[in-house]
């Protein structure tokens, strides 16, 4: 993607991500927080294909907006308490973290200012998906595997927390 | 043109609403939400920074699944907190889990 396009596109998604996070963040009723989370997920997805990470692109989808969503949206509702129309609020701190959130942000934004990145956009494969599948079975097996085996402890470990205990009530 | 420094300054920018969601929201599930913000932002960086900085090779893109994976683990895990808290104090506030505290 060249040109004036791919600008329009890059701001509108960028837009589309921080204020659908802002609306996360700042939004009284979670269950509108869980439903943003979603639109933040597919602006980050499409900011993905921006950079042409195709693949990661449907995993975003696939695995954030799909799964992660639902399963936020399944604690939400398995855990409502009171009215729903304050089910978000703001804890005692959210000054103190406020500032903090604006100060790391200005030290970001002046680190990014300061640095002086060599970037060279050269020749992107034609296909990435190709090439994650090689890197993963190639010098990324190890992780690989454990990366399922964590997945798989997990499960196990939210089945565990999650089940009621006998006795218990 | 859009440049290395326009992703970093859009991820860094989700990471800072992340954060303040995380530190500053009272319900623990909001917390994992701003988790889950923080934790795009990070997948952002090491995208943009694979696309800029090192086009020959899919590292970075390869490091942000692993990123995903360990997510998706984080948040059955800290749903499944949640629930047991809920279960014991009838709530899902962050500050109602204190039982280490002294």
């Amino acid at each position: 993607m060249e040109g004036g396009a791919s600008v329009a596109i890059f701001w509108l998604l960028a837009a589309l991500t921080v204020g659908a996070a802002v609306a996360v963040v700042m939004l009284p009723n979670i269950v509108h927080s869980a439903l943003y989370l979603v639109l933040t997920f597919i602006g980050v997805a499409g900011i993905y294909i921006l950079l042409e990470a195709e693949f990661l692109a449907a995993v975003q989808v696939l695995i954030y907006a799909g799964g992660v969503a639902v399963l936020l949206i399944f604690g939400v509702m398995l855990t409502r308490r009171g009215h729903i129309r304050q089910s978000n609020p703001f804890n005692s701190y959210h000054v103190a973290a406020g500032v903090v959130s604006l100060a790391l942000f200005i030290l970001v934004v002046l680190a990014l200012g300061r640095s002086p990145w060599h970037a060279f956009p050269g020749p992107w494969p034609e296909d990435t998906v190709g090439a994650v599948a090689e890197a993963f079975l190639g010098p990324y097996v190890l992780p690989f595997e454990v990366a399922a085996v964590l997945l798989l402890v997990g499960i196990v470990g939210a089945i565990l927390l999650a089940r009621e205990e006998k006795g218990e009530k | 043109m859009i440049t290395l420094s326009h992703y970093l300054a859009l991820a860094g920018l989700l990471f800072v609403v992340g954060l303040f969601g995380a530190l500053a929201k009272r319900n623990a599930v909001a917390v994992l939400m701003g988790i889950e913000l923080m934790l795009n932002a990070v997948n952002i960086n090491l995208v943009a920074f694979n696309r800029f900085m090192n086009p020959g090779e899919v590292t970075g893109q390869v490091f942000a699944l692993f990123v995903i994976v360990v997510a998706a683990a984080e948040v059955a895990v800290g749903l499944a907190i949640v629930i047991n808290l809920y279960r014991r104090r009838l709530a899902t506030d962050v500050e109602e889990a204190d039982w280490l505290k002294w």
